[in-house]
C-alpha cells in the first residue's frame, strides 16, 4: 500500500527536471510537502511513537523505493533521524532533518560547540539529530551556520556545519547515527542497484550490435548473472543491517553495510561496463544511480572505519569464537 | 517488486538456539581429536562411525516422517545442525548426500517399499549414497547422458559409464540417472533414476580417479550389461529429468557452499593473533561481512524451500556467489599471511592452506559450473 502511493508520487515528480534541479542544489518543496504529507518522515516509528506500526518488510521496500528512483531529498536521513530522536524520547524533526556524529564539539554549561562536516542538505534542515560521546542532542536549524560547501558525487549539497547554540534538548544516546544512517543508505543502495540491473536488462534487450540483442551474448548474461548476484547481497545486506540495529548490535550493521559497499561498486561497475558510452552520459538515466552509489558507499562511516570495527572484533574472537560470532549476526 | 525476491529468514526460535547450543556440545566430544588438516577436508571429510553418531543422536534425516525413522523437525533446524557441521570441519561425506538429495528424492518420488528400505537406514547413519548423474561426454550438459537401463523381466541391463561419484568406493547406493528409452538425441526425454547398489551389482566396477592433490574422492562407475532390479527405479520411467532437477535444488543453495574454506579462515585468525594490523583488520572485517550475508542469503533460501516456493534463481546466485568467497579466501589469507603451502606439514597453518589450495577448483564444478549457473540466473531474469 504505501509502496503504491511512493511508487505514484516518485513516478509523478521524479523526473528529469526535478533530478536537474536538485543537482544544482535546489530544494524540491512540492515534493517535499507530499513526502510529508504521505507520512514518510515517521515511517520508522512504532505506534507507540507517534508512528504507524509498519513492518520491516514495508519498512525496507519504502526505502528501497527511495533508492529506485534516486531520491535527491535527505528522505531516508529524515526518517533515521527520527528514529534515533523518538528513541532518545526527544521531539521528532518538524521537517527534513539530518543525523551525524561530531565527537570534537565541546559542551559546556549548556551550550554546544563545534564543526559537522558534510551534512546533507543541511542548509535546508530543520534539526539535526547529532551524538557527541553517549549523548544525543537535537540541534535546531537557528543553532548552525553553513560554513563550507560540499558536494556529494551525486551532485547534492553536503556543506559543512558549524554549531553554536544553546543546548536545546538532550538524552543519552540509543544507538550511533552512523549506524541509523548506514542502515537506511544500504537499503538505498539495493533500490538503485535493483533500478540499475532493470535498466540494463532493457539496454542489453533493446541494443543491438553485430546483428543481434547485447542480451544474446553469453558473456553479457554472465554480467547480468553478477549485477543479480550483488542485487541479491546488497538487499540481504539491508536487511541484515536493519535487524542488527533493532537488537543494538553494531557488529550486525557493520556486515550488512560493508557488504551493501561491495555491491554498490561492483554494481555500478557492471551496469556502467553494459550500458556502454550512453552509461557514461546524462542523457541516460543510468547516471542517476551510478553517481548516487558512488555517494552514499563512503558516507556514514566510511568503509574502513566499519571494516576495522568488524574486522577487530573477529581477530579477538580468533580461530575458536568466530563463527559462534558470526551465528549471531 | 523486486526482481529476485527474497525472504526474510525468522529469528532463531529458542529451540533452535537450544538445539545450536547441544549440538556444538555434540560436536566438541565427537570431534575433540580432529586436527585443523584433518577439519580442512569440510564435507569431503568421511568416517562412517561419525555418521553412525549422528544418526543415533537423531541429527540425520531431521525434517522426515517419524515413520521413516525421521524426527520431524523443521528446515531449520536441519540446517543449524549442517552449518555447525561444516563450520566446525565435522567428517560428514558418510552421510552427506544421502541425507541432503538422496533421501529426499526417495521420499518424494520412491514407493512405500524403497521408502521402508532406505530412509530409517539413512536417519540411522547406516547407509551412504553417491551422487550418478555425470558421464564422460555429459558433465554441465547432463541431458546428453548415454548410459542406458534397459527392462528385462524383473531387472534392468545397464550399461554405461559414470564419472565424478564421490566415495562411490566407499557408499552403499547411487541413485544412477540413466535413459531408459530413446538415445542421447531425445535429450530430456526417455530419462529415469534408478537406485543402484554398489556393493552387490554384478556388472558394475569401480575405478578410482585421484584429484590432483592425489586423493582418491572420485570414482569412475563402469555398467556392463549389469542387472538392477526393476523395484529399484525410483519413480516414474521417463521422469528422470524433472526428478534430477528436483535433487539439484536440494544441492544448490546449502551452507556448504560457501563454507568449504572456512578451516582456512579460522587458522587465519589464529595466526594473526597478537600482530595487530590494521590491513588485517581491514580484510578480515570484509570477509566477516561476506560471510554473515552470504549465511543470510541462504538461510533465506531455506524459507523458501520451506514455503515451497520456487527458488532455483536464488539457490543458483547463492553457489555462484558462495563459490567465489571460498575461493577467495586462499588469496586473501596469501596477503595477510606469508606462509608456502606444505599439505604433508606438521604447521596447521601450512597444512590447511595447501589443502584448500589444492580443493579450490572445485568448488564452481562441482553441482553446477559458474558457467551453467550464470546461465540459470540469466535465464531467470528473463534474457533468452
Amino acid at each position: 500500500m504505501l509502496a503504491d502511493m511512493l511508487q505514484r508520487l516518485f513516478e509523478r515528480s521524479l523526473d528529469d527536471r526535478a533530478q536537474a534541479a536538485a543537482r544544482d542544489g535546489q530544494w524540491l518543496p512540492e515534493l517535499w510537502a507530499e513526502i510529508e504529507e504521505m507520512g514518510l518522515p515517521l515511517a520508522l516509528l512504532s505506534e507507540d511513537q507517534g508512528g504507524f506500526g509498519l513492518s520491516p518488510a514495508e519498512t525496507g521496500e519504502a526505502l528501497r523505493l527511495l533508492g529506485q528512483y534516486a531520491m535527491p531529498l535527505p528522505v531516508a536521513e529524515t526518517m533515521a533521524a527520527n528514529q534515533l530522536l523518538a528513541a532518545a524520547g526527544l521531539k521528532l524533526a518538524a521537517g527534513p532533518a539530518g543525523l551525524a556524529r561530531a565527537d570534537s564539539c565541546t559542551v559546556d554549561g549548556g551550550w554546544i560547540k563545534g564543526t559537522v562536516a558534510r551534512v546533507a542538505w543541511g542548509a535546508n534542515l530543520d534539526c539535526l539529530a547529532l551524538a557527541v560521546g553517549d549523548t544525543l542532542y537535537r540541534i535546531p536549524r537557528a543553532g548552525w551556520a553553513v560554513v563550507e560547501a560540499g558536494t556529494s558525487a551525486n551532485f547534492h549539497p553536503r556543506p559543512t556545519l558549524t554549531i553554536d547554540c544553546a543546548i536545546e534538548a538532550s538524552a543519552p544516546l540509543p544507538w550511533c547515527p552512523l549506524a541509523g544512517g548506514a542502515t537506511v543508505r544500504a537499503f538505498q543502495t539495493a533500490g538503485a542497484l535493483e533500478a540499475a540491473l532493470q535498466m540494463t536488462l532493457e539496454h542489453t534487450a533493446t541494443r543491438v550490435q553485430f546483428g543481434k540483442p547485447l542480451q544474446k551474448n553469453q558473456v553479457v548474461q554472465h554480467e547480468l548473472a553478477k549485477l543479480a548476484g550483488e542485487l541479491a547481497c546488497a538487499t540481504a545486506a539491508a536487511d541484515l543491517a536493519a535487524e542488527a540495529l533493532s537488537r543494538g548490535d553494531l557488529l550486525g550493521v557493520a556486515a550488512g553495510t560493508l557488504r551493501a559497499r561491495e555491491a554498490a561498486t561492483a554494481g555500478a561497475s557492471i551496469a556502467s561496463q553494459m550500458h556502454g558510452a550512453i552509461g557514461f552520459t546524462r542523457e541516460h538515466r543510468l547516471h542517476l544511480y551510478t553517481t548516487a552509489l558512488w555517494a552514499w558507499r563512503d558516507e556514514f562511516g566510511g568503509q574502513v572505519m566499519w571494516a576495522k570495527l568488524l574486522g577487530q572484533a573477529a581477530l579477538d574472537a580468533g580461530g575458536d569464537g568466530f563463527w559462534p560470532m558470526v551465528t549471531k549476526l | 517488486m523486486s526482481a529476485i525476491p527474497f525472504l526474510a529468514p525468522p529469528a532463531d526460535s529458542e529451540a533452535v538456539v537450544a538445539l545450536r547450543e547441544e549440538f556444538r556440545a555434540f560436536l566438541g566430544v565427537q570431534l575433540a581429536g580432529r586436527s585443523p588438516r584433518q577439519r580442512s577436508d569440510n564435507w569431503y571429510g568421511y568416517d562412517r562411525a561419525f555418521s553412525r553418531a549422528m544418526g543415533q543422536a537423531g541429527y540425520l534425516g531431521m525434517t522426515w516422517p517419524k515413520a521413516y525413522g525421521g524426527h520431524e523437525r523443521t528446515a531449520f533446524e536441519r540446517a543449524v545442525v549442517v552449518e555447525e557441521c561444516l563450520a566446525a570441519g565435522a567428517p560428514v561425506g558418510a552421510h552427506w548426500i544421502a541425507d541432503r538429495q538422496s533421501g529426499p528424492s526417495i521420499l518424494k518420488f520412491g514407493t512405500d517399499e524403497q521408502k521402508d528400505f532406505f530412509l530409517p537406514k539413512i536417519a540411522g547413519g547406516l547407509f551412504s549414497f553417491g551422487i550418478g548423474m555425470s558421464e564422460p561426454d555429459s558433465g554441465s550438459d547432463l541431458a546428453a547422458t548415454r548410459t542406458k537401463a534397459i527392462l528385462d523381466g524383473d531387472v534392468y541391463r545397464v550399461t554405461g559409464t559414470k564419472v565424478w561419484t564421490s566415495f562411490a568406493h566407499e557408499a552403499d547406493y547411487v541413485i544412477l540417472f540413466c535413459r531408459t528409452a530413446g538415445t542421447a538425441a531425445d535429450r530430456h526425454k526417455g530419462t529415469s533414476q534408478l537406485l543402484v547398489d554398489l556393493k552387490n551389482t554384478p556388472g558394475l566396477t569401480i575405478k578410482p580417479i585421484i584429484d590432483l592433490a592425489g586423493q582418491h574422492h572420485f570414482n569412475e562407475l563402469h555398467f556392463e550389461d549389469a542387472a538392477v532390479p526393476a523395484n529399484r527405479l525410483l519413480g516414474a520411467e521417463g521422469q528422470g529429468w524433472d526428478q534430477v532437477m528436483s535433487e539439484l535444488a536440494f544441492e544448490r543453495s546449502g551452507p556448504e557452499r560457501f563454507l568449504s574454506s572456512i578451516e582456512l579462515l579460522l587458522q587465519l585468525l589464529e595466526v594473526l593473533k597478537g600482530r595487530d594490523s590494521e590491513a588485517a583488520q581491514i580484510t578480515i572485517g570484509r570477509v566477516t561481512a561476506r560471510l554473515a550475508v552470504l549465511r543470510r542469503l541462504s538461510r533465506s533460501v531455506a524459507v523458501m524451500l520451506q514455503e515451497k516456493q520456487d527458488a532455483g534463481l536464488q539457490a543458483a546466485i547463492v553457489k555462484d556467489v558462495g563459490a567465489l568467497f571460498e575461493q577467495g579466501l586462499p588469496d586473501i589469507a596469501r596477503e595477510l599471511f606469508d606462509c608456502e603451502p606444505d599439505p604433508r606439514a606438521a604447521s596447521a597453518y601450512a597444512s590447511v592452506l595447501a589443502n584448500i589450495v589444492h580443493n579450490a577448483p572445485s568448488w564452481s564444478l562441482r553441482g553446477g559450473t559458474r558457467e551453467i549457473l550464470r546461465g540459470i540466473i540469466a535465464r531467470g531474469l528473463g534474457t533468452r
